[in-house]
């Protein structure tokens, strides 16, 4: 059986090495590094797990319990919804301009999600632990189980699906666990909204906001993956981009131009409705709108997330490869902020603000530590590194 | 019990020219109901009854656990001596980076009497947890018996989302017992032993901390919770968490 499968493989094998082998100094390069930043990653996340301890090398502490690291694990997760939605539009929903992205698409929804797990896993205290109970003793009533459990689904059937869409004749079947893993995707994004929706205790996110918000985020955050990782991919291959791939790029920036649109609505209406809510949740969107959170809001989350994004994709006008190529890069810079910001102001003011007390009379502060931030470069690692190697192993994802 | 919730009938009958003891009463309630509000800010939104800290019909006549544990805090009477701090991370090895209660400090300068109070918490051992309802794997879970919200440490994860979801800010991650840690009324270490009465309590030089059944009538937190003199009150009642900690004054 061995022998037989190393006959089958091994050309397979030995081809995808070849084009790894073959691509280039500065390709070599940036896998090397991408793989020193995952490894240094790992360490950082090992050591504060089994070693260390989280309470000695990360920043969050009992006041802010989730940080950096759970935003990073959002804004990848996120992504993958994102990338899986918008390639949908074309592989599980027909429409045409969208349907060379596929294959490369799944791909990345995989890679976006498996690097989320990995920060996830360096965050939580006992992951070991966490893949015998979710199982053995789940609660339904917890939208954290169901975010896992979903997400965990969705990697399943997008890997399905990307070997049904590698396989000859198999189009019928990738279209069905494509179909599957948006639905799974879609609901597991609406469930890690949910986990912040339904914290009543804190006023910032409680309410059907986040859980709507998250999907429209995802789609946008979707589309910016799309653009930044297809043109890279054709740098890596060194070869000026078909007029298909052109094409669905610009659709993929109209569709963004239009959510970003859309996005100001919401971003809009939340600023409101939250000015006019409890004192806490005031509190919140007063320190994000003047308060130590304004530089990201203004400068990262509103010009980098919306406006100069917009410009650019409208000037670009579909065409510009390279300035659509800017916007996808200052949008992610920008998303990851936005991320940030979400998890940290929701937690920055005291349980016991209204209560008029010594103890909840400051707002409380978060400032991410060297092991958080390096946990967060392992993830941003291992996506970079699979990206990479993706495209030479999957020989650019022809068809 | 039930004549004290059952007003809907006893209005018609006491309804007279010449007061009753119960519109008195009444009176007197609503009088209590503004004075709490005033005393207690927004947030406290205080309640002089047991009716109102607990608006479901399911809590009017019966506590669903037996013991029902409650805890009523006298709040005017503690005076940070810190006492209850010290007997609970005695007894509950509570580490130094951690803490199962502690005492808030609220300056009142405008005030013609004293300028600061004092404000005990711990975990409100909700009859609605949310951090229940948040944990994934039910590590943290309301005992079927007495209502205690405990942990089964071996299924903790570390996911921190219960210390999210906690409106009280009771719980924080213990190292050397690998799961979050939080008040458990001292079920391990003093209730399961055989004991009635719970360290921080027992401690308290100013009998500040009354802990009891509140299922039983002849108990002092029953007593303390079912009287219309003085403003009983909980925190955050807004949540719906419906705590069994309980405030009064006076």
């Amino acid at each position: 059986m061995a022998l037989i499968s190393k006959a089958l493989m091994s050309p397979a094998i030995k081809a995808a090495y070849d084009r790894v082998a073959s691509g280039g100094r500065l390709y070599i390069a940036s896998l090397i590094f991408f793989g020193v930043l995952l490894l240094v990653g790992l360490a950082a996340g090992v050591n504060a797990l089994f070693i260390t301890g989280t309470r000695h090398v990360y920043a969050t502490y009992r006041e802010i319990p989730v940080a950096l690291l759970i935003s990073t694990y959002v804004f990848f997760v996120v992504a993958s919804t994102g990338i899986c939605l918008v390639s949908s539009l074309g592989h599980v929903f027909g429409v045409k301009n969208f349907v060379p992205l596929a294959k490369r698409s799944v791909y990345l929804a995989i890679v976006t999600i498996l690097a989320g797990f990995l920060v996830i896993g360096l965050e939580i205290e006992h992951p070991f632990r966490m893949a015998l109970y979710n199982i053995i003793s789940p609660n339904f009533s917890s939208n954290i189980w169901w975010m896992g459990t979903l997400y965990s689904f969705a990697v399943v059937f997008l890997t399905v699906e990307f070997i049904f869409l590698l396989t000859e004749g198999r189009h019928r079947q990738a279209v069905i666990a494509g179909f599957l893993g948006v639905v799974t995707e879609v609901a597991a994004n609406s469930n890690l909204g949910g986990v912040f929706a339904m914290m009543h205790g804190r006023p910032f996110w409680y309410g059907s906001y986040f859980p709507v918000y998250f999907i429209l985020s995802a789609l946008i955050t979707g589309c910016a993956f799309i653009i930044f990782f297809v043109f890279l991919a054709q740098k890596i291959h060194q070869k000026p981009m078909d007029s298909a791939t052109a094409r669905a790029l610009e659709s993929v920036a109209r569709l963004a131009m239009l959510l970003l649109a859309v996005m100001t609505v919401f971003t809009v209406w939340k600023i409101l409705t939250t000015s006019v809510g409890s004192p806490s949740a005031a509190t919140a969107m007063n320190a994000l709108l003047i308060g130590p959170y304004a530089f990201n809001f203004w400068v990262l989350e509103i010009s980098g997330g919306i406006i100069i994004p917009f410009i650019l994709f409208l000037v670009a006008k579909g065409k510009n490869m390279v300035m659509m190529f800017v916007a996808s890069t200052i949008m992610i810079f920008s998303i990851f902020f936005m991320r940030l910001d979400m998890v940290v102001v929701g937690q920055i003011v005291p349980l016991y603000w209204d209560l008029g007390v010594v103890e909840a009379s400051e707002l409380h502060r978060y400032m991410p530590s060297i092991s958080e931030i390096l946990v967060v470069l392992g993830g941003i690692g291992f996506c970079a590194l699979a990206f990479l190697l993706g495209e030479k192993v999957f020989d650019g994802f022809k068809k | 019990m039930k004549d004290i919730f059952d007003r809907g009938e006893n209005r018609k009958k006491d309804f007279s020219e010449v007061p009753s003891d119960r519109e008195r009463r009444e009176f007197l309630k609503m009088g209590l109901v503004v004075t709490g509000v005033l005393a207690g800010g927004g947030i406290l939104s205080l309640v002089s009854n047991v009716k109102k800290a607990y608006s479901l019909d399911a809590y009017r006549d019966e506590y669903p656990y037996k013991p029902h544990y409650a805890m009523v805090l006298r709040q005017d009477r503690c005076i940070d001596c810190g006492r209850c701090m010290e007997a609970c991370v005695k007894t509950n090895s509570v580490p130094d980076y951690g803490w199962r209660t502690m005492i808030l400090k609220r300056k009142n300068p405008r005030s013609v009497d004293q300028i600061m109070e004092f404000i005990p918490i711990l975990c409100n051992q909700c009859n609605n947890p949310p951090c229940v309802r948040t944990c994934p794997t039910r590590a943290t879970y309301k005992d079927k018996i007495h209502g205690i919200v405990m942990m089964d440490n071996k299924k903790c994860i570390g996911c921190k989302s219960c210390m999210m979801a906690c409106p009280y800010n009771a719980r924080y991650y213990n190292e050397t017992r690998k799961a979050i840690d939080k008040c458990d009324f001292c079920f391990e270490t003093k209730l399961s032993q055989g004991m009635n009465n719970v360290a921080c309590a027992e401690a308290c030089p100013a009998d500040v901390r009354v802990f009891g059944d509140l299922s039983d009538p002849e108990s002092r937190v029953f007593r303390m919770v079912h009287q219309l003199q003085k403003p009983v009150w909980v925190l955050r009642p807004e949540l719906n968490a419906k705590p069994n900690i309980f405030y009064t004054k006076g």
